[in-house]
């Protein structure tokens, strides 16, 4: 080593370079190996985990389709007065016919019109109508009267405030509408109560999932419990059971819940063979709020039980020992020294189900009916039925946004250092 | 014992098995009178720590009754016995405080929060750690934390304390030290203390008498210098301190005395404590500081033997010898600076007094 000193010069090797960078050519090679093991994993995370949701929130608030498909026409809406009531003037229809002549070309029209009537219903056929009648449109007559002729929607003003509301590249509609909410002429409002979907779905969402964290806690805690007393040989044997659902398909455990909860099912059966309940009176387990709950428990179960019992394992037994020594009953043991120290078990666990519930959607699907769905479910549909990606976009954004606040929240509690998986 | 407030032990023929196969205690007697310090001393597996725990409540025993203060406790709950225990790894809460962690036999015997307060800050003086009330365990060094595990075994005043190899996890310097403190605290409280280890130079420093066991059976309770002058049989001769092995054969018994053959026909003069006949087999234990160079015609006996080994440890120098065919045959020799000159490959006259060398049971 060469002579060192203490007194903020800097520090250099025999030959006088800076010793900081010569360890960092020192470890360079170190780092670069490091890096090319992570690479392929890396690169794998970007493209389908990363890229998605950069995708996703990007679709959420996207709305170049108007300024594509129109573009005169955006540009001449600008002139116009929104709130005054009254329809565009002739320049604005002249533009619209310029571009709806290139639009019905390229066979666009269609496109922009399911994708305006999600904010308006109606708009779609009126753009497929004016697409059929445009070609037959003359260029020297006024094309207001001749646009009104086609779709009298022509001369609604709503049509045109849609239209110039949307008209931007980028729009807060999608999330407005995730949030039961529209832009009506005095700012944003709430939809009408009969149309309101979302809100309710989501606080269904979380209402449930918590739900169902705690039946997951309350049923492994004990499981979990016993599995970390035991000695090595048992409690193997036992989690082996506890894992034993992980290793059927979910969609055949999803569908046993179907035999055995439903009306005809076995535990109907059951109870009607000890007269527990009428033949008339078979309980409702199944397509509702119980269904989801007792299948999607059942499923999430050894998510929770396996950090607590990694969590149990490292917890000595001479604690719970020490405890009674000092006067302390088997309950008073358990409170103040045993649970305590589980607690981080308790928090992984439960962020763990909760998470994993919160986005479910193939358990609630098949068993949850029309009560027990789930929000995800909803996005499902908008992305595979309704094809209204944007506000699908806009809902899976909405509940990234709500696990991460529950996970601040949390940290804020508990503390996320407090959370251990084994 | 300045105040003696401790409590009376009893085990009464206990016997404890785990499989219905095996006894781990076989028939244990023992009885501890109040305030004294007593040490459970043994090979791992020799059923002290079953012992400690058959009292502590934590293991029930097999067969058999332990009483506290002549009253039975076999069916009595752990936490209802109001004994004080210090665990091998401490096993103070780590999720409490220094103070909570003292304050919490207290509280789960309703004591009114003034009371806690002030005992738990007394406890706290007494280990010395007055100031470290807020830390958390993991905070403390590896001392700090076993003085902490001893005041809280003590901060709720039991009359009997138990401690479980306390001084296991800890450097070797510590140990001494925590060795002087824990009897110290005893002395001054006046607490029965049952005390188990498997450090024969933890149990010789610290108790009143020690129990050694070994194989389920106490082989020998008595005074520590006791255990060490006049061991009763091969195991505790082998177990408490160094010790010579000879085997021979007794050939002539007269009162106390005996006369032991070696196999090699050497004759060597032995106290009689483990062999009854002529014919016996015995081994004889001889401590190495017993064994004398500067020999003279009054000593019982008398052999020579070839030096093979000198060892130079400072304050004395082991000799390892070959005598009588036996060459782990060790001396010490105290180092008193005027340099008797030994040299190995040497054959030199020792020698020892015969109530140093006793006759005991024979071992392989």
């Amino acid at each position: 080593m060469s002579d060192t000193t203490q007194d903020g010069q800097v520090l250099t090797t025999q030959d006088g370079r800076p010793l900081k960078a010569a360890l960092g050519r020192a470890l360079f090679r170190e780092k670069l190996r490091a890096f090319l093991l992570v690479a392929p994993l890396l690169i794998f995370i970007l493209i389908t985990f990363v890229a998605p949701i950069i995708d996703m929130l990007h679709r959420s608030v996207e709305n170049s389709i108007v300024e594509e498909t129109l573009p005169k026409t955006v540009v001449a809406l600008q002139e116009w007065d929104s709130g005054s009531g009254d329809v565009p003037d002739e320049v604005v229809f002249a533009a619209l016919y310029d571009d709806m002549v290139i639009a019905v070309d390229e066979k666009t029209h269609t496109r922009l019109g399911s994708r305006l009537n999600y904010e308006q219903s109606g708009i779609s056929s009126l753009f497929r109508k004016t697409g059929r009648r445009i070609k037959r449109m003359d260029e020297g007559e006024p094309l207001k009267d001749q646009f009104l002729a086609a779709d009298k929607k022509w001369g609604d003003v709503t049509t045109w405030q849609v239209l110039k509301q949307f008209s931007p590249s980028y729009t807060g509609g999608y999330f407005l509408n995730a949030f039961d909410a529209k832009l009506g002429p005095e700012g944003v409002e709430l939809k009408p109560a009969d149309e309101r979907i979302y809100l309710f779905l989501f606080g269904r969402t979380l209402f449930l999932s918590t739900v169902i964290t705690l039946s997951c806690l309350l049923l492994g805690y004990p499981i979990a419990f016993l599995l970390a007393a035991l000695p090595l040989r048992t409690s193997n044997l036992l989690m082996i059971l506890v894992l034993l659902p992980f290793w059927t398909s979910l969609l055949v455990r999803t569908s046993a819940w179907k035999v055995l909860l439903q009306q005809q099912g076995v535990i109907n059966d059951f109870l009607v063979w000890i007269n527990l309940i009428s033949d008339s009176g078979r309980l409702v387990m199944i397509n509702n709020q119980t269904g989801t709950i007792i299948a999607m428990t059942h499923i999430l179960l050894p998510f929770m039980i396996l950090p607590l019992y990694s969590v149990m394992k490292t917890i000595s037994p001479t604690y719970v020992r020490a405890a009674k020594s000092l006067g302390a009953n088997d309950w008073t043991a358990f409170w103040r020294v045993y649970f305590p120290q589980s607690v981080p078990g308790i928090g992984a666990g439960a962020v763990l189900v909760f998470i994993l519930s919160i986005g479910y959607y193939i358990t609630p699907e098949l068993v949850g009916g029309t009560s027990g769905i789930f929000i995800s479910n909803r996005i499902a549909y908008h992305i595979s039925s309704s094809l209204n990606w944007g506000l699908a976009a806009a809902l899976g954004t909405l509940l990234l946004v709500a696990v991460l606040v529950l996970f601040v929240v949390y940290d804020k509690i508990v503390g996320i250092d407090n959370v251990k998986l084994g | 014992m300045a105040n003696n407030r401790g409590a009376a032990v009893k085990y009464d023929s206990v016997q404890k098995s785990y499989d219905g196969e095996s006894l781990v205690v076989k028939n244990l007697n023992l009885d501890i009178p109040p305030g004294e310090f007593l040490t459970m001393l043994g090979p791992s597996g020799s059923g002290k720590t079953t012992c400690l725990m058959m009292l502590a409540g934590f293991e029930p025993a097999t067969h058999g009754e332990i009483y506290l203060n002549d009253r039975p406790i076999n069916n009595v709950q752990p936490h209802k016995r109001g004994i004080g225990m210090v665990f091998q790894n401490y096993a103070l809460f780590p999720h409490m405080t220094v103070a909570e962690n003292l304050a919490f036999p207290l509280q789960v015997r309703n004591v009114g929060k003034a009371e806690q307060a002030e005992k738990v800050q007394h406890a706290l003086d007494m280990v010395e750690l007055g100031a470290f009330g807020n830390r958390r365990p993991a905070q403390l060094s590896g001392g700090q934390q076993q003085r902490v595990a001893v005041a809280r075994a003590l901060v709720f005043d039991p009359e009997l304390v138990l401690m479980d190899e306390p001084l296991g996890a800890l450097d070797k310097q510590l140990r001494e030290q925590m060795q002087y403190e824990i009897k110290h605290i005893h002395e001054n409280l006046g607490v029965t203390v049952v005390y188990v280890t498997h450090d024969q130079t933890e149990a010789l420093t610290m108790s009143d008498r020690v129990a050694v066991f070994n194989d389920g059976v106490i082989q020998q309770l008595s005074t520590p210098d006791d255990l060490y002058e006049d061991p009763q049989n091969s195991f505790v001769a082998q177990f408490i301190g160094e010790n010579n092995k000879l085997n021979g054969k007794v050939v002539g018994v007269d009162g106390e005395e005996c006369l032991v053959e070696l196999d090699d026909g050497t004759q060597l003069k032995a106290d009689k404590v483990n062999v009854s006949a002529i014919g016996d087999m015995t081994t004889l234990s001889l401590r190495p500081e017993r064994v004398e160079f500067d020999t003279n015609d009054t000593m019982d006996n008398l052999v020579n033997g070839r030096i093979e080994e000198l060892i130079y440890l400072g304050d004395h120098i082991r000799v390892r010898m070959n005598v009588a065919g036996n060459d782990e045959f060790i001396v010490k020799v105290r180092n008193r600076g005027e340099k008797r000159k030994l040299h190995v490959g040497e054959t030199v006259q020792v020698g020892w007094a015969m109530n140093d060398c006793k006759a005991l049971d024979a071992v392989a």
